[in-house]
């Protein structure tokens, strides 16, 4: 262990960030955080590219984030000094492979405040780990009649997993609805439990109508039926602390390439009680004790549920991501982003004929809107040529659209590295469009 | 009713963006052909007669009249609407032969190539699929007559 940790040391490096304490420097942006956004944007390069020879407004971070230098630092470095298989080998650099990989695991329980490592099960985003929930929990404990209750807002990706599995199983799904304020209805979702209620699997904070949902609630009233949740957190992890222990929440997944790592990588949080008990999702190398033709013995956790190669650079990028946010502070980007979304929802509803789509109370830095009657691919077509990036469409949550009975949204939302000028121009790009459609 | 050739209606198209210089005028001119795109009947509003693969709604109707066929389409975005204007312009009133031949390399020469891409949620690359298999179903209905 104490090898280990000597060859950890030399692994990933801190990142320097732009956090600086001097609150001064912005009176006169009116931001009272303590972040240096113009700073931090001088570490995401991919931020100083041109689009249509304009300069890059990126307003998608809800469908990917961009990568601070350390991250594609420590994913170079990966590759470039100590790439090897994990688990395995016993030279050196197997070695030390093997503790970066092992290290970015510690660094997500730790993000997270997980109990054990046993817990934390590396897969390719929050995707895959619901799949595994209900490949592995969901076939074992799900019967005839059974029921699994989601909500109207929920991302296809925490609905198709159940939707399958229903079918395979012939159970039925119940859906938590919206209130005209884009609110669950907690009492609704009270009086959809039965006696054959065997699971809840709800968004923490919605990607299209960005309303963070009352999860703790949420789980409490489950808990009370001795009915086990799964939180998809895909939305949530960037933008606010999640202590899954506090939250005591039972499934809590997420994506790495959502919180400034790279893509194909997340995790699937699990209670240890409950991932002891599942039976294995896929199987292969990695997973196994002893293999033999009679009979295989599976691993332990957390391995019992990641067959074959992991994404080794993956987990160690998604790592150097969480040291970047630690660096910034989790409290000061929320803190950030409330101010810019508070500004963009301002200064979007001055825009005569302008509709937000989702007012809940508590929000993310999301906003849908649709301008007037002009449809969001046009909007979003028209933006582009200015260079500005949103997301138009159904969001991958249709559902949650024919109960809004709308054809899409166009959608702007925000991550620590845009800035008030950015959404200045963003207006001015609605003006625009405004005129060129009406 | 005599319609030039594919090719030279796509260089008369190619002639009239050739004098934008700004992403804004293409643009507005293809908004313009957007809204002057006859209004589709509302009987042919199915989803048999939607052209799947779009992020907006696109019906289309073709019709095989006297050997030519006939593209009628209406969609819920403008710049669909006008994209699809210009495809009628230069594929309606051909023969399926015709049509099923074309290159299309117009698109690319005006500058709308992105509107081609593989982005699952472009509705130009489903469009043309459609009206080409359309046109083919008219040579299949021909040749078992």
């Amino acid at each position: 262990m104490n090898k280990e940790k000597e060859i950890l040391k030399q692994t990933t490096s801190i990142p320097k960030t732009g956090l600086i304490e001097n609150k001064d420097a912005f009176k006169e942006n009116n931001i009272s955080s303590k972040l240096d956004v113009e700073k931090i944007r001088l570490d995401f390069p991919i931020l100083k590219i041109k689009v249509h020879g304009k300069p890059l407004i990126y307003f998608d971070n809800a469908a990917t984030t961009q990568k601070p230098q350390h991250v594609l630092d420590e994913l170079n470095k990966y590759y470039r000094e100590y790439n090897s298989n994990v688990h395995r080998g016993v030279h050196y650099l197997s070695e030390k492979a093997t503790g970066a990989f092992e290290e970015a695991r510690e660094k997500i329980k730790t993000f997270l405040n997980a109990k054990s490592i046993s817990e934390i099960i590396f897969t390719r985003g929050t995707t895959e780990a619901i799949n595994l929930v209900a490949a592995s929990y969901g076939y074992e404990n799900i019967r005839e009649g059974d029921e699994i209750i989601i909500s109207a807002l929920e991302h296809h990706s925490n609905i198709v997993p159940w939707q399958m599995l229903c079918e395979r199983k012939n159970a039925k799904l119940k859906i938590i609805p919206l209130s005209e304020y884009d609110e669950l209805i907690i009492e609704e979702y009270e009086k959809l439990f039965s006696d054959k209620t065997k699971l809840v699997a709800v968004a923490h904070t919605s990607n299209t109508l960005g309303t963070i949902n009352p999860v703790k609630k949420i789980i409490e009233i489950a808990h009370s039926r001795n009915v086990p949740v799964l939180l998809d957190g895909a939305q949530a992890i960037q933008h606010t602390k999640v202590d899954v222990q506090e939250l005591d929440c039972d499934f809590f997944a997420f994506s790495g390439h959502k919180i400034y790592g790279p893509t194909g990588i997340g995790a699937l949080y699990g209670k240890e009680s409950l991932l002891e008990k599942m039976p294995p999702y896929q199987g292969g190398g990695e997973m196994i004790r002893h293999v033999r033709f009679e009979k295989t013995v599976y691993n332990v956790l957390p391995y019992k549920f990641e067959a074959g190669t992991p994404d080794i650079s993956g987990s160690i990028g998604l790592g150097a991501a969480l040291d970047y946010v630690n660096g910034i502070g989790l409290d000061n980007i929320a803190e950030y982003e409330k101010e810019i979304l508070q500004y963009a929802t301002n200064e979007l509803k001055k825009i005569d004929g302008l509709r937000i789509i989702g007012n809940a109370k508590n929000k993310a830095s999301v906003i849908s809107f649709l301008v007037g009657n002009i449809h969001p691919y046009d909007t979003g077509t028209i933006l582009d040529q200015m260079g500005i990036a949103i997301r138009t469409g159904h969001h991958c949550t249709e559902p949650l659209m024919n109960y809004l009975k709308i054809p899409g949204t166009a959608r702007a939302s925000f991550a620590f590295y845009n800035t008030k000028e950015e959404i200045d121009l963003l207006v001015k790009g609605i003006l625009k469009v405004k005129k060129m459609f009406e | 009713m005599d319609t030039g050739t594919i090719q030279n209606i796509e260089n008369e198209i190619i002639d009239e963006f050739s004098v934008f210089d700004e992403w804004m005028d293409k643009y507005e001119y293809i908004i313009e052909m957007g809204k002057m795109l006859p209004r589709l009947d509302e009987k042919y509003k199915t989803e048999e007669k939607k052209v799947a693969g779009c992020q907006s709604q696109v019906w289309l109707n073709s019709k095989y009249e006297k050997g030519k066929v006939v593209f009628e389409a209406d969609s819920d975005a403008i710049i669909t609407k006008g994209l699809i204007g210009l495809l009628i312009k230069v594929l309606s009133n051909q023969t399926p032969e015709e049509i099923i031949k074309a290159k299309l390399e117009f698109i690319d020469k005006i500058g709308m190539k992105e509107h081609l891409s593989m982005n699952r949620s472009n509705g130009l690359t489903a469009m043309i699929k459609r009206m080409k298999s359309d046109a083919a179903k008219f040579i299949l209905n021909q040749r078992t007559n």
